[in-house]
């Protein structure tokens, strides 16, 4: 199953390789990991999309991910209610007959246009990924050139259904 | 006068000093007391200071020697054993150190030369990415990028290795940053917001574990080295005579509590007494206290503890669940865990029964060898050498089969007696380690049981007992061969001994008198006899060459993939 592992962590020489490295080393697997500044000074924030066998092995990751020096806080966010985005950068061919169709396929996806050349022409997407999926089978017939993806970055949001069971690391 | 004031006044106003004086000041703030070291160009700026420092330098005559040495100095004082190697090969002949210290959770501090920071990625003479190597090994690693920073490295290096479940930190010192100049920077505090360890137990979930203990038939304690790096035996002691609940050891865990003591069972795992193997698996409720339930002491996960409510205390959260499901986790120092236990003062269960059950075990299948065989016996060897030294001397183990027959054979009456490579299995780990091992407590009795294979990995180390009179006793169980992989063909590969067999070899006897080292050959229970009294008594440096049985296997056995139960070889 796919579990969604936000970490916040501490800025310092090699934590990304720290990171990267005790999933190797722990047979974990990876689909993305997301990279990027925090609201703290000296921080970063990584979202890893991972997917595992079974929730010992979810609890296992973020137990391993904790125990990281680096690493301040660990929280497994896919059973929360959550704002998860990814951004795909998608060059498409696209002759002058064919453009049209796709301005029309980028519509309903509130995708946007961002360059546009004489064959072809580069559409942005934001979404969750299931939505960024979406689009790119639709557009894969009039032949993708280049693609590339962010990997998924997510967190809570501000409220929580109730009902909504937390799945956080906690075990003391 | 005025004059001679306003001098000094400038001249401590512009002190300077050098990275390298830096690292020796803060060396001396730990008050480390014996660094291991060898140098090399990258830490010659580290090493020119040290020519004037008070601290014991050993010169180990290989990297890894040094680094195992460490190893066994840290396990016995417990406090962490220190490194030096310089750039590339140094640093990379300590690799397998780490590795070991890792797995055993032995705090080190580790310095490694770098090359300059200007031509750092280059593949400048003698780099290595040491960080990139070591990542996975270590607690945690540095590489120090200004001289301002050496302090708190260090300081905080000290601090990781040796708090919550310890093990090696590395710090990385580029040439330029030792030789740099600067004033001395201002004090800083560790700064570790992400490293805190829990070490006060969840009071619920010790409340939930005296029921389970109050309402268990057939409970049994599981210690590991966890309590011996809490130093809890005393506490392991006082818990399980009051709760009445017999003890297990895991291999790294023997001594945490005395083999002589009647709640005692014995070792469990792959070459584990019956007993405690059987304990294991028939047991209803399973206290595990700082062991990390290792393959080797499993076996097949399917088969183990299948009736068992499983209780797991432990300073690391990740071992807990991570190989048995768990349903008591507590996250804790094993100390304070057990004198939370301890207070509870729950009422002990009935389990008469249970405790005879183990007795009926023990006394029915003990380890066992044949006594009136002619060829000398290295269980003998080794019962000798208990009786011998009353069971108060320092065991320090190679790895294999000698390993085993030293775990089973020498009854450990107190802690921190015993440093073994568990984890790694490391060969060549040995006889270096009780290098260490002598240092940390130089009036002890040490002995270095090592097999005719993994004594030959570090036998330039010599060198070192005899430079510093280190009355270190060499036990070399001598049976021609790399005896626990001649074993496994003979059991697994039809006797097919490929590569296991080492019939030539250098006499060990003369070998120590190269390093002008006393040295017996013994071939006897008469010889040995002789010779042990004396030999174990003298402040000197022996070598003894025992040459045993070499067609000698260990059992009790649990082959790969059986469970504990699936026990062969428990009777003659
Ligand atoms: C560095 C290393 N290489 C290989 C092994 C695999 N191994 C485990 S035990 C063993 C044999 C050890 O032989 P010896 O030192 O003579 O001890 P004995 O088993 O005969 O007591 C070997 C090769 C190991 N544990 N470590």
């Amino acid at each position: 199953m796919k579990r969604i592992i936000c970490l916040t962590v501490m800025n310092r020489p090699g934590v990304l390789n720290r990171i990267t490295n005790l999933f190797s080393k722990r047979n974990f697997n990876i689909e993305s990991i997301s990279v990027g500044l925090s609201e703290h000074e000296g921080m970063s924030r990584i979202t890893c999309v991972v997917h595992v066998e079974d929730d010992r092995a979810s609890e296992q990751i973020t137990k391993q991910l904790n125990k990281q020096i680096d690493v301040i806080k660990v929280t497994d966010i896919t059973d929360q209610s959550i704002v998860a985005r990814e951004l795909a950068l998608i060059k498409v061919q696209a002759v002058p007959y064919t453009r049209n169709e796709v301005y029309s396929l980028i519509e309903p996806f509130r995708a946007s246009v961002i360059d546009v050349s004489k064959d072809s022409m580069t559409i942005q997407i934001t979404g969750e990924s299931d939505k960024v999926e979406a689009f790119i089978d639709l557009i894969k017939p009039y032949g993708i050139k280049e693609l590339a993806r962010t990997g998924t970055t997510a967190f809570p949001r501000g409220t929580q259904r109730n009902s909504q069971q937390h799945k956080s690391y906690s075990i003391i | 006068m005025l004059q001679e004031a306003a001098l000094t006044e400038t001249k401590t106003e512009t002190e300077t000093v050098t990275g390298a004086d830096l690292l020796l000041r803060a060396l001396e703030f730990e008050n480390v007391e014996v660094i291991f070291g060898y140098p090399g160009g990258a830490v010659l700026p580290i090493y020119d200071k040290l020519y004037d420092s008070k601290i014991l330098h050993v010169l180990p005559r290989h990297e890894q020697g040094g680094i195992h040495a460490a190893e066994g100095y840290a396990r016995i004082s417990g406090k962490p054993g220190v490194v030096i190697a310089t750039s590339g090969p140094g640093a990379t002949n300590i690799v397998t150190g780490l590795a070991d210290a890792m797995m055993d959770s032995l705090p080190l501090i580790v310095f490694t030369g770098q090359v300059a920071t200007g031509v750092i990625g280059s593949d400048a003479f003698q780099e290595a990415d040491i960080l990139g190597i070591t990542t996975p090994i270590t607690k945690y690693n540095y590489q120090i990028r200004s001289i301002e920073d050496i302090p708190r490295i260090v300081k905080e290096a000290f601090y990781i290795a040796s708090t919550g479940r310890p093990g090696p930190v590395l710090i990385d010192i580029p040439k330029d940053i030792a030789a740099s100049i600067a004033q001395p920077p201002e004090e800083k505090e560790v700064d570790l917001p992400g490293y805190q360890p829990t070490l006060k137990p969840n009071y619920l979930q010790v409340r939930k574990l005296t029921e389970a203990v109050s309402r268990a038939k057939k409970p049994v304690i599981l210690a590991g080295a966890g309590v011996l790096h809490a130093k809890a035996s005393a506490e392991l002691k006082e818990y399980a005579e009051q709760q009445q609940i017999p003890v297990i050891h895991t291999l790294l865990g023997l001594g945490g509590f005395p083999a002589n003591h009647s709640l005692f069972v014995g070792m469990a795992g792959m070459h584990g007494c019956y007993a405690a193997n059987m304990g294991l698996t028939e047991c209803d409720l399973l206290i595990n206290i700082g062991a990390r339930f290792d393959d080797r002491l499993t076996g097949n996960l399917k088969h183990f503890a299948p009736h068992a409510t499983v209780a797991h205390i432990d300073i690391d959260p990740a071992e807990i669940g991570k190989n048995v499901p768990t349903s008591i986790p507590i996250v804790a120092d094993a100390k304070e865990a057990l004198q939370q236990l301890i207070q509870q003062d729950g009422k002990p269960p009935a389990q008469k029964e249970w405790m005879e059950t183990i007795q009926q075990w023990q006394e029915e299948y003990p380890y066992f060898y044949d006594r009136e065989a002619e060829r000398l016996k290295p269980q003998k060897v080794m019962e000798m050498l208990h009786a011998k030294t009353n069971g108060d001397a320092i065991v320090v183990t190679d790895v294999g089969q000698h390993q085993m027959w030293a775990a089973q054979y020498y009854r450990f009456k107190r802690a921190d007696r015993w440093v073994t490579s568990g984890g790694l299995g490391t060969m060549g780990f040995g006889f270096p380690a009780s290098i260490g091992a002598q240092l940390a407590d130089p009036d002890a009795c040490v002995i270095a049981v090592c097999g005719d294979g993994g004594f030959q990995m570090s036998t330039q180390e010599l060198a070192i007992i005899k430079e510093l009179n280190l009355p270190v006793k060499i036990v070399i169980l001598n049976n021609m061969a790399l005896g626990m992989v001649r074993q496994w063909q003979e059991i697994f590969y039809e006797s097919r001994f490929s590569h296991s067999k080492i019939p030539v070899q250098p006499s060990f006897v003369k070998l120590a008198e190269a390093y002008d080292i006393k040295g017996y050959m013994i071939q006897s229970e008469k010889e040995a006899e002789a010779v042990l009294d004396e030999v174990l008594n003298s402040r000197e440096p022996v070598l003894l060459d025992f040459r045993v049985d070499p067609d000698e296997n260990v059992y009790p056995m649990i082959a790969p993939g059986k469970g504990l139960h699936e026990m062969v070889g428990v009777k003659p």
